[in-house]
C-alpha cells in the first residue's frame, strides 16, 4: 500500500497542493464576497436587501455543479476575459460558498440583542463605534462555529473541481489507471488525505462551540 | 423598525438611504445590463439557440433526465433516512459495541468528500469485486453521506427532548426501546423536521454529482442537448433551461422546511426543543453547503 503513495507521490502532492490552494484562494473570496453581501441583507437600503436575499436563495438551492457547469462550458462561449480553468473553478466555488458565508454573518448579527445596540447609542457611541465595539465581538461569536462548518463543506466541496479536471486531488485516480496502478488502493490515500485536512477543521468547530457557547 | 445597526432613519438619513438606493440600482441594472448585453452579443437570444425546446423528442428527452434525477433523489432520500435512523439509534444505544462503530461510521462517511465517495463506488469498488453501476454508485454514495449527517441530525433531535420526558416513561414502565420508539423519537423527528427537509434539499443537489460519472440526468441531458451542432450548440440556454429546473425543485422544499418550521415556532413544545448545535437559524433552505 504504502508503495504506491510513494511511487506516485508527485501526483499526490500536486493534487492535495491544488486542493489546499483552491481551498485557501476560495476560502478568502467567500469570506469577502459573503460578508459585502451579509452587510447588504442588513442595510437600511431595501434595494440592497433584495438584491441580497435574492443572490442567496437561488444560490443556495443551486447544486454547486451546476454552477461550475456554468463556469467550465458556458462561460467560454460569452467572449469574457480568457482566464484559465484553476481562476474560473475558484469563481465558481466563491459564487456558491459566498451564499453560506452571508446567511451564517447575518444570522450571527441578528442573535445580539437590539438592546444592545440601544444602549451604545444612548451611550452616544457613533455608528462605528456601535458596529467595532459592541455589535461584532458579540456576533463573532455565535458566527465562527457555523462559519468552520461552511469551510469545512468548501474543503470537501473543492473535490468538484476534480470532476471538471483541475489537477485535483480527486483528479489522482484516472493518472492513477493510467500508469496501471491499483485505483482502489489509490483511492483509500486520497479519503485518508482528506481525513486528515477535514478531522482538524471539525475538531476546532466542536472546541469553538463549546467555548464560545454563551446563555443569552 | 429599529435593527440592531440603526435606528429609525431621520430626514437626513432617509436621503442618504435613497441616494444609496438609487446607487445600487443603477449599478445592478448596469450589471445585468452587461450580461444581458454579452448574451446578446454572442448571439445566446438567437431563435436558433432555443428551437430544440420546441421538439417534442427534446422535450421527451428532458422529462426522461428529470425523471433521472427525481428517481436518484427518492431512492437516495429514503435509503438516507433509513441509514441516518438506523445510525442515529445505534449512536444513542447503551451497548459501547453498537455506539462506537456507528460513531466510526458517521464520522468517517460525513468526512469524506461526497464526490470521492462517489468515484470510489463507480472505479474502484469494481476493483474489489463490487459492480454497482452508474445509478447505484450515486445513490449508494448519497445514502452514506446525507444518511451520515441525518443521524446526527435524529440525535441532536432524540437529546433536545426535555429530559423528563424520557424520565417519565421509565417511570411509567415502558421498556426501552418502547421509550424510544413511542415518546423521544416522535418529538424528536417533528421538533427535526425542518432540519431533516433541508438535508434532503442537499441531497436532491447532490445528485447532479452524477453528472461527473455520466449517470444522465438533467445536467447530462443538458451537456448533450448543449453540444447539438444544428441547434448552434445552446450549451448557455441548455444550462438556463436545466438551472431553472434544479432551482425551483429545491427551493419548493425548501418553502416545505421553512413552512413546518413556522409551524414549529408556533407550537410551544417544539420551540424549547429546537436549539440545536448544528442548525443555526435557517432561514427557507440549507445552512451548510453540500
Amino acid at each position: 500500500m504504502i508503495e504506491l503513495l510513494v511511487d506516485n507521490r508527485d501526483l499526490y502532492l500536486t493534487g492535495f497542493r491544488n486542493t489546499i490552494l483552491l481551498f485557501v484562494l476560495a476560502g478568502i473570496g467567500a469570506l469577502v464576497v459573503g460578508a459585502l453581501l451579509a452587510a447588504m441583507r442588513v442595510s437600511p437600503v431595501p434595494v440592497l436587501r433584495l438584491v441580497g436575499s435574492g443572490y442567496v436563495n437561488i444560490f443556495r438551492n443551486t447544486p454547486l455543479t451546476l454552477v461550475f457547469f456554468f463556469f467550465a462550458f458556458a462561460y467560454p462561449r460569452l467572449d469574457l476575459l480568457d482566464v484559465p480553468f484553476f481562476t474560473r473553478a475558484v469563481l465558481a466555488l466563491v459564487v456558491y460558498t459566498a451564499a453560506f458565508v452571508c446567511e451564517v454573518v447575518r444570522s450571527g448579527i441578528n442573535t445580539v440583542e437590539v438592546g444592545q445596540a440601544e444602549a451604545s447609542r444612548a451611550l452616544g457611541l457613533t455608528f462605528v463605534q456601535t458596529l467595532t465595539a459592541i455589535v461584532v465581538p458579540q456576533a463573532i461569536r455565535s458566527v465562527v462555529p457555523p462559519l468552520t462548518s461552511v469551510l469545512n463543506a468548501l474543503l470537501k466541496n473543492t473535490t468538484v473541481a476534480a470532476g471538471f479536471a483541475v489537477a485535483e486531488a480527486g483528479q489522482i485516480t484516472p493518472t492513477l489507471s493510467e500508469r496501471g496502478a491499483s485505483v482502489l488502493i489509490g483511492m483509500v490515500w486520497i479519503a485518508i488525505g482528506f481525513l486528515i485536512l477535514v478531522i482538524p477543521l471539525t475538531a476546532t468547530q466542536r472546541t469553538l462551540e463549546k467555548r464560545w457557547s454563551v446563555a443569552r | 423598525m429599529t435593527s440592531i445597526l440603526y435606528d429609525l432613519p431621520g430626514p437626513r438619513a432617509r436621503v442618504r438611504n435613497r441616494i444609496l438606493g438609487v446607487l445600487a440600482t443603477v449599478g445592478i441594472v448596469a450589471l445585468a445590463g452587461f450580461i444581458t448585453y454579452r448574451f446578446w452579443v454572442t448571439g445566446q437570444f438567437e431563435g436558433r439557440k432555443w428551437e430544440w425546446l420546441l421538439y417534442k423528442d427534446m422535450q421527451l428527452q428532458l422529462a426522461d433526465a428529470l425523471g433521472a434525477t427525481i428517481r436518484a433523489f427518492m431512492v437516495g432520500a429514503l435509503l438516507a433516512l433509513a441509514f441516518g435512523f438506523l445510525s442515529a439509534v445505534a449512536r444513542l444505544s447503551e451497548h459501547a459495541w453498537l455506539r462506537a462503530p456507528a460513531y466510526a461510521v458517521v464520522e468517517l462517511f460525513r468526512a469524506i468528500p461526497l464526490v470521492v465517495m462517489i468515484f470510489f463506488l463507480f472505479y474502484a469498488a469494481p476493483q474489489a469485486g463490487l459492480q454497482l453501476g452508474v445509478f447505484w454508485s450515486l445513490v449508494v454514495g448519497l445514502t452514506l453521506y446525507n444518511g451520515s449527517v441525518l443521524a446526527e441530525v435524529f440525535r441532536a433531535g432524540v437529546q433536545s427532548v426535555p429530559r423528563g420526558q424520557r424520565e417519565a416513561a421509565f417511570a411509567l414502565g415502558l421498556r426501552k426501546n418502547q421509550v424510544m420508539r413511542s415518546v423521544l423519537l416522535p418529538q424528536a423527528v417533528r421538533a427535526m423536521l425542518p432540519s431533516i427537509v433541508s438535508q434532503l434539499v442537499v441531497l436532491l443537489k447532490d445528485t447532479a454529482l452524477g453528472f461527473l460519472i455520466t449517470y444522465q440526468e438533467l445536467l447530462f441531458e443538458a451537456r448533450y442537448l448543449g453540444s447539438l451542432a444544428e441547434f448552434g450548440r445552446p450549451i448557455i440556454p441548455t444550462a438556463l433551461v436545466v438551472g431553472a429546473v434544479y432551482v425551483s425543485l429545491c427551493i419548493a422544499l425548501s418553502l416545505l422546511a421553512s413552512y413546518l418550521e413556522g409551524r414549529n415556532r408556533r407550537h410551544r413544545f417544539s420551540e424549547r426543543a429546537l436549539p440545536v448545535p448544528d442548525a443555526p437559524n435557517r432561514a427557507w433552505a440549507t445552512t451548510s453547503p453540500s
